[in-house]
């Protein structure tokens, strides 16, 4: 069967090759473990221990009250140092749990769930797990899993298509652990009472694909999706339009259309918080990128500081000129190595000089090859020319909001223009003013 | 640890490597055979009237720039391109100073009192040219019979087009004469056979788009085509409609002109549809022979309305 996909979208070079046929080793245990308390979508966390307290590996460190937060636990046993702003990846100092650790790995108590949990039973624990999307929009697992009422989910996608650049982390754990990834998505597939599964997965997997087919064969109900080799095929919209070929509205959700959309990674994990109990304090990440002496695909906890990562995997090599969190067409640049790995973060990128885009700005020649890319249908040529030009109120009318901002205009403008850059600026001057006029 | 020297930018932190550079330079080396065709059955002239037209395309963009103040980029490939395709839209005895003139207008008019490069609202090169048609009319409608292998013109050579043998004298060309380009007429309109090659280039290399083009030609070819069934002995058949002229130039290098078309697919086919349409009208019942130049002006002039209109749906919102 031909592979699914989207229509338009960008063909980056995948430069996986460094790291996709590498296991997934453990990484470093380091000795100070920085948890910034805000790291999900969502409401930040207050602290739920003490400066001088004792921790356990598996104790919950901070949680919110709120309906869309997911509480923080400790990946080490140790000692908590302190409570203060630390370095943190988008440049800021955020509040943070330091935790020193002494080595033990003690773990609190874990209870897994019954054989056979309700749903009420698998939404409680996802959340008491501190499970969110670790896809990289690290929004709450559980506030997914329960839609308003009079939307019901007909189907879960399982998202295995890691259409980034680099990133090999979700590959390889469907080939090395496909048997839990296969009951994370029942447990799902329960929690939402969905009818059908689906699981995503870009054509650049085969040996993927062919062991998630393995495991699913004797589930009629679920199908393994042959998907093309495109970014950003693993956009949560543009793989519901590739599996189930319908459109979520502007500011909808998924569940409108009856889909809920997981990550693999977050499917491993509900398996994990159900059966054994375990809360979300690890994660697998790609180190990779010309600048690392030795990439790897590590499994790493939560907190561990970037420095520590690149040293595990033998420091850096050549002039590194970009330092990435997560992917080259999304993640954030960092300005140094003392921030930490957080729930959302799929890769650590050290990038060399030859790899990085060049920036050598030129007017919009109205060349029209970021209409022609962009998987949202909108023109970015033109909320450019508006956000330079200050003309913010044509932003709304020409769907802004719409935007994703997954970077296909950027990287196929010719005239290098910083497309994504304007577009946050419309959207954030816009909130603005509208936050303004409620005001008065 | 000392203090990393590390590049902070939003993402995306990869890009592609087409540049505007590429994609100017690839339209001028697309050019290359018609220039070199021009010089064959013109003569050096020809070629010596188009390195002309290019070098005072750079020095005007470099003027204006200078007194603008603004960042010197001649060597971006746009002023060569307007001055290489201004060139290909002149008669080949053109005396010098007229194509000096219609170039400076090109380039100062046509683009940089717009702002320069991408905020033009009509050709460069048409502008230039309409122009000189306006102060020059009787040099700019001087035909010469083509020579061959890189000979000299003298007045004893003059001939009519294609276009104004029809128009006026109910006589057709042969085909083959169009198509290769022993015909008289602009530098670049003579053979249809170097600009189809350079076209095939552009669309090998992803830089055109079939809306435009084939809009306009088919366009031309369909309504000339209907009028000739009608009548022909009135009206030309359709293959000789394609040919003539400056059609070819003006579909697959003027209309095309990124800047000053449609962004939007449906755009794209309103403005190929609509010059078409005008360059029948023009030709077929205006009073003058060819249509293409003030054909592609007029539907330049609508670009911007055309994309208004044209917006396509966002992703999620029902027809």
């Amino acid at each position: 069967m031909r592979p699914l996909t989207f229509p338009r979208g960008i063909h980056p070079r995948d430069h996986k090759e460094a790291t996709n046929a590498k296991l997934i080793e453990d990484g470093p245990l380091p000795d100070v473990i920085i948890l910034p308390l805000q790291q999900s979508a969502g409401a930040c966390c207050l602290p739920a221990v003490d400066s001088g307290d004792k921790v356990l590996v598996g104790q919950k460190i901070g949680d919110s009250e709120a309906l869309i937060a997911a509480p923080i636990h400790s990946p080490v046993s140790g000692t908590v140092k302190a409570i203060e702003p630390r370095p943190h990846h988008t440049g800021l100092k955020l509040s943070s749990v330091v935790i020193e650790s002494d080595g033990q790995q003690k773990h609190v108590e874990c209870k897994g769930l019954s054989a056979n949990p309700s749903p009420d039973e698998i939404r409680r624990k996802v959340r008491d797990a501190g499970i969110v999307g670790l896809g990289g929009a690290a929004f709450p697992t559980q506030v997914k899993l329960d839609p308003p009422k009079g939307q019901e989910i007909v189907s879960l996608i399982i998202n295995g298509c890691e259409c980034e650049p680099y990133l090999t982390g979700d590959h390889r754990i469907m080939v090395e652990e496909p048997e839990q990834i296969l009951d994370g998505m029942l447990l799902l597939m329960k929690a939402v009472e969905a009818e059908n599964g689906y699981i995503g997965i870009e054509t650049n997997k085969p040996d993927a694909i062919e062991a998630m087919i393995a495991v699913t064969e004797k589930y009629p109900d679920i199908e393994v999706i042959a998907l093309e080799e495109k970014y950003p095929q693993g956009s949560e919209k543009q793989l519901i339009e590739a599996i189930l070929d319908v459109q979520v509205a502007p500011n909808m959700l998924p569940c409108s259309v009856g889909a809920l959309v997981q990550n693999v990674a977050t499917s491993i994990a509900v398996s994990k918080a159900c059966r054994d109990g375990l809360p979300l304090v690890e994660r697998v990440i790609t180190v990779s990128g010309n600048g690392i002496a030795t990439p790897k695909n590590l499994r790493v906890a939560v907190g561990t500081r970037v420095s520590d990562v690149i040293d595990f995997c033998g420091g850096t090599r050549d002039q590194v000129v970009k330092l990435i969190l997560g992917g080259p067409m999304m993640g954030t640049t960092l300005v140094g190595r003392e921030a930490p790995v957080v729930k959302g973060t799929s890769a650590i990128l050290a990038l060399t000089n030859d790899e990085i885009a060049k920036v050598d700005v030129h007017p919009c020649i109205k060349c029209g090859k970021c209409v022609e890319v962009c998987p949202m249908l909108l023109l970015p040529y033109r909320f450019g020319a508006m956000v330079e030009f200050g003309v913010f109120d044509e932003l709304e009318d020409n769907h802004i909001f719409n935007c994703i901002e997954c970077g296909s205009c950027a990287f196929i403008c010719p005239s290098q223009l910083p497309l994504v850059q304007y577009i946050k600026l419309g959207k954030y001057s816009l909130a603005q003013s509208r936050e303004k006029s409620r005001s008065a | 640890m000392t203090e990393e020297k590390l590049k902070i930018s939003p993402a995306p932190h990869i890009a592609t490597t087409e540049t505007v550079e590429n994609i100017m330079y690839s339209v001028i080396y697309s050019l290359i055979p018609a220039g070199i065709v021009a010089g064959y059955f013109f003569g050096l002239r020809a070629i010596a009237l188009i390195i002309t037209c290019i070098l005072t395309s750079i020095a005007t963009e470099y003027v204006f720039q200078k007194v603008r103040a603004k960042p010197i980029s001649v060597f971006d490939g746009s002023a060569i391109l307007t001055g290489f395709l201004f060139a290909l839209t002149l008669s080949p005895r053109l005396p010098f100073y007229m194509a000096m003139i219609g170039a400076v207008v090109a380039i100062g008019i046509g683009k940089q009192v717009f702002g320069g490069l991408g905020h033009n609202i009509f050709n460069p090169a048409l502008v230039g040219r309409a122009f000189l048609v306006a102060a020059f009319p009787v040099a700019m409608g001087s035909w010469y019979q083509p020579l061959t292998r890189f000979g000299v013109l003298t007045d004893a050579s003059t001939g009519a087009t294609p276009l104004a043998l029809m128009k006026f004298e109910f006589e057709t060309t042969a085909i083959s004469s169009m198509f290769f380009g022993q015909i008289s007429g602009a530098l670049g309109e003579t053979s249809a056979a170097a600009l189809l090659a350079g076209a095939a280039y552009l669309f090998y290399k992803g830089y055109i788009e079939w809306r435009i083009p084939f809009g306009l030609v088919g366009t031309v070819a369909g309504v000339s085509g209907i009028m000739w069934l009608i009548d022909p002995g009135r009206y030309p058949d359709p293959v000789f409609s394609v040919f003539a002229g400056g059609l070819i130039l003006g579909a697959f290098f003027m209309a095309t002109d990124y800047v000053t078309s449609p962004i939007t697919p449906v755009g794209k086919l309103i403005f190929g549809i609509g010059g078409g349409l005008l360059v029948v009208v023009i030709r077929l019942w205006g009073g003058m022979q060819e249509g293409v130049m003030y054909g592609i002006l007029l539907m330049n002039a609508l670009t911007p309305i055309i994309n208004r209109y044209t917006r396509p749906t966002t992703f999620g919102v029902k027809q």
